[in-house]
């Protein structure tokens, strides 16, 4: 069945390629095509899991594409136990979403573009969790960052939404160069693109002494290599491209948003841990681990104060990326991977109830819901459960995946342990915030007529919620942590469970729902006096830390004056050489015809005035009258007499 | 002493009518000028020791030609034309032009040397010159009088009055 | 002095060149012809008196001095025929009226 694998990507993009070509013509115009793609690939992804569990080997497979002077570049796909455990996530989250869209996208009057959109995405993210090479890996890496430009602004005729879908490109665009400069830096040094290899040689220490402008090689590179993982995960400070992503459809946000592509990066950093793991001194994962927790805890606090229910999600999918970058980069490889999984089930289930809510209430602002809990109980209920998976609580998904990266950063770094311990705090604290609002209570909104989606939206909801409910299970350390044999990097000595602090971060996020029930469902503490309370801090997280200004009057702004000099320069500057010349050019043909007119023609002029002249002179030579020719002749006389005289 | 007084006074009686024939307005009064004119010419003749042609001057010109002279001037309106102006606009010139003619003549004459005979002319010219006319110059003689039968008839057509 | 040649010869230049002035200038025809009379006589005048002083045993110049005579009547008698015809057909016999052919 390994074998195979490289048939699973080919699953969703003939279900692209079907749907653009046919559209509407095909069953369920291209919805069905698309699921079943999805479906399709689930299967065989679910079979090559069965047969990694069966202890199969990982395989490489490698075709040629071209040859570039002396090297050659592949094509390949990598099954191991990284990539089934991908492969899984993708195909089955993605299958579930795909089905939602039927309902959701309903009445959509591009509804067959989106499928084909989704099928492209879905193709691009198996590529690129398949492959075996940097190259392939980037190639999908761009494949899914176009998907979402086309998602995001799927509803083009908004501004907002096209200008969002600019700004995700551009801004994972930074993360990708510095990407590309990384996997440049890799090849020029080892001559190879394949993970394999490249592996086997820094293992073997060949690029263990070399430096690049100071600095060691490898930490360089993979640092550069971490910035793709900035940009698509959206970490600090290329995160401000995902809150603005929630313009697309609710299933883009749930699917590319949550669950698989902004997980890419953190995939990636995983897939080239050796290169973390092997720079001098561990140097590259303290970068990652720090900048995963400051992202974390920045995100969680600008979570608190959100009032539309997808950017809630949508930085809270920032703080758990963060969260997991972190836990990547205090060795916890597995614990890292574990919540990748976790998180993508659960946060991809509460998208798909915010959808809902969206759908019932046509709005997305929070304050304007209230006591949906008895209108939409399959809605509720398994918000209810993605939310405990998301705030960290026994049995759910969530606790043993966030309960692994505390662990290891607590036995790693302290701090870091404490940014990830106030993180988990505020979590459950705006999650729960946004259930009492939303959910409980009375319905604040007096137009909206809520009602339960149909149930080709439940249905998926609950197979999600089913799955953030126990998926956890396979981390469990009383069940043997299966995952943990499962998934693990050669060289992280395995950490045993720890039941206090277990404990502890139980009462953590017991802590925060407390909280949230303290101001938002009893209102004991109202939550304006907390805002007074939080004054200048409050400004601060409500603008979201000024970032975007930052970057809009730094890049944006800077950008625009570059362009705006430049064109000045080319319309004064330039246009003027070239006005100039044509001036001259003119100026000197005025020049040409003056001298033409005056002095050609004055010369020509002045010849025939000559001829007048002398011709009005000369015709008093003969007058007719012969009195002046006797004149002339005794003139002729005189002279010649003269003449004769003289001589 | 009394041939210089004879010559000065035949020359001016000459030079001073021709004067007059020149300058004068009245066209009648220039042409009766002339009779002093070609009477002092004749003098001249007489003179230079030329009875026959001093005899032919005074009739043909003083006689027939001033008269006939007078009679065109009466048939055509030259007798009426007091007012009229004489001079035509080279006036100034022709003076000028006459008059530089005049220097430049008498300046050459008067510089040159002319061969002096010292034989004399006959005593009777009259009959010398019939001789000469019929033997040295005969052709002369009878071309000239056909030229006054053709000049005569030449006249008389011209002036005819046409019917 | 005596009266020689040159005398005779200055005062037929003067003759002659007052007949020039007369051509050159006058307008009435008839005066035009008074004028060459003067030029003619001043001829006869100067062949006269070369006659005399140069070749008195010739009388060739005398002879001559008559057929320039005859001629001068001959010459006289025609032109003062035109100058009646032309009065008959043109109106005038101021020369410078007679323009048809002057430009």
């Amino acid at each position: 069945m390994l074998n195979l694998a490289w048939l699973i990507p080919l699953f969703p993009l003939t279900a692209f390629v079907l749907i653009i070509w046919r559209g509407r013509r095909l069953p369920g115009e291209g919805a069905y095509v698309a699921v079943a793609g999805m479906a399709l690939a689930a299967v065989m992804s679910i079979g090559i899991l069965f047969n990694m569990l069966g202890h199969a080997q990982p395989i490489d497979m490698n075709v040629r594409w071209m040859t570039l002077g002396t090297i050659p570049l592949e094509l390949g796909i990598r099954v191991d136990q990284l990539t089934t455990m991908m492969l899984l996530v993708v195909t089955v989250v993605g299958s579930m979403i795909f089905t939602y869209s039927i309902g959701y996208m309903h009445g959509d009057p591009r509804y067959p573009r989106f499928f084909a959109y989704l099928s492209l995405f879905a193709f691009s993210m198996l590529l690129l969790v398949l492959a075996n090479n940097l190259l392939m890996l980037y190639a999908g890496w761009e494949l899914v960052g176009l998907c979402s430009y086309l998602l995001i602004g799927f509803y083009f005729e908004k501004p907002s939404a096209a200008r969002a879908s600019m700004k995700a490109f551009l801004t994972t665009r930074v993360g990708d160069f510095f990407m590309f400069l990384g996997i440049l830096l890799i090849f020029i040094h080892l001559g190879t693109f394949r993970f394999e290899e490249i592996f086997a040689k820094v293992h073997d220490g060949a690029l263990k002494d070399l430096t690049v402008g100071g600095w060691p090689l490898l930490t360089v590179a993979a640092v550069l290599l971490f910035g793709g993982a900035v940009g698509k995960s959206a970490q600090v400070p290329l995160h401000t491209w995902l809150p603005d992503a929630m313009e697309g459809p609710t299933p883009v946000s749930a699917l590319i948003h949550a669950a698989t592509m902004v997980a890419a990066g953190v995939y990636m950093v995983a897939r080239t841990y050796t290169l973390f793991f092997a720079s001098g001194g561990q140097e590259a994962l303290h970068v990652v681990a720090w900048i995963g927790g400051i992202t974390a805890l920045m995100a969680a606090t600008i979570g608190v104060v959100q009032d539309d229910i997808k950017r809630v999600l949508a930085y809270s999918t920032i703080s758990q990326l963060g969260l997991m970058m972190m836990g990547l980069g205090v060795l916890g490889y597995t614990a890292g991977m574990f919540h990748l999984m976790t998180h993508a089930f659960f946060k991809a289930l509460l998208f798909l109830g915010a959808g809902s809510v969206i759908h019932a209430m046509h709005t997305n602002d929070i304050k304007d819901m209230g006591g949906l809990s008895k209108v939409m109980p399959s809605t509720y209920w398994t918000f209810l459960i993605g939310t405990l998976a998301l705030a960290g609580v026994f049995p759910f998904a969530g606790f043993w995946s966030k309960d692994e990266i505390l662990l290891e950063a607590f036995h790693h770094n302290t701090a870091l342990f404490a940014v990830g311990a106030l993180t988990s705090f505020l979590t459950a604290f705006y999650m729960f915030r946004v259930i009492f609002y939303t959910f409980t209570g009375t319905q604040r909104s007096h137009t909206a007529h809520p009602h339960e989606s149909p149930d080709v939206m439940t249905r998926p909801l609950w197979v999600l919620a089913i799955f953030s409910a126990f998926i956890g299970l396979v981390g469990a350390p009383f069940l043997g942590n299966p995952f943990h044999a499962f998934i693990h990097f050669e060289g992280i000595e395995a950490i045993p469970f720890d039941v206090t602090l277990a404990l502890g971060s139980l009462a953590i996020a017991g802590a925060g729902i407390l909280s949230a029930a303290a101001v938002y469902h009893w209102k004991v503490i109202p939550s304006a006096s907390l805002r007074r309370a939080a004054g200048p801090l409050h400004t601060l997280v409500v603008n979201k830390y000024y970032f975007d200004e930052l970057y809009q009057v730094v890049f944006v702004r800077g950008t625009l004056w570059i362009g705006q000099a430049l064109r000045a320069f080319d319309v004064y500057i330039i246009d003027m050489l070239v006005n100039m010349v044509g001036l001259a050019g003119v100026g000197l043909a005025n020049l040409y015809g003056w001298f033409d007119t005056h002095i050609v023609d004055g010369a020509v002029n002045l010849v025939g005035y000559v001829v007048g002249a002398t011709g009005g002179l000369l015709r008093y030579w003969q007058t007719g009258r012969a009195q002046n020719y006797l004149l002339v002749i005794a003139l002729g006389v005189i002279i010649l007499v003269a003449v004769g005289l003289l001589r | 002493m009394g041939e210089q007084a004879a010559f000065i006074i035949l020359s001016i009686i000459t030079l001073a009518s021709a004067v007059v024939v020149v300058n004068s307005n009245n066209v009648v009064r220039a042409a009766l000028a002339l009779v002093p004119t070609f009477l002092g010419v004749t003098g001249l003749y007489i003179m230079l020791q030329a009875e026959f042609v001093a005899g032919i001057q005074v009739l043909i010109y003083a006689g027939a030609i001033t008269v006939l002279i007078l009679f065109v001037i009466m048939l055509t309106e030259g007798g009426t034309g007091l007012r009229i102006r004489q001079r035509n606009e080279q006036a100034p010139l022709g003076l000028l032009t006459a008059a530089a003619l005049a220097a430049i003549l008498i300046s050459v004459l008067t510089r040159t040397e002319w061969p002096k005979s010292t034989a004399t002319l006959p005593q009777y010219t009259a009959s010398a010159i019939g001789n000469t006319f019929l033997t040295n110059s005969v052709l002369a003689f009878e071309v000239s009088s056909l030229v006054l039968l053709i000049s005569l008839m030449g006249a008389i057509i011209i002036a005819r009055r046409e019917k | 002095m005596p009266v020689g040649l040159t005398h005779y010869l200055v005062v037929s230049v003067l003759l002659f060149c007052l007949g020039l002035y007369a051509m050159l200038t006058r307008r009435n025809a008839v005066a035009i012809l008074m004028g060459i009379e003067l030029m003619l006589n001043a001829a006869n005048i100067n062949l006269v008196a070369f006659n005399k002083f140069v070749a008195p045993a010739a009388l060739s110049g005398q002879v001559f001095a008559l057929v320039v005579i005859t001629l001068a009547a001959c010459e006289a008698g025609v032109g003062l025929a035109l100058v009646m015809a032309a009065y008959r057909n043109l109106e005038t016999i101021h020369v410078d009226e007679i323009n048809v052919m002057k430009w």
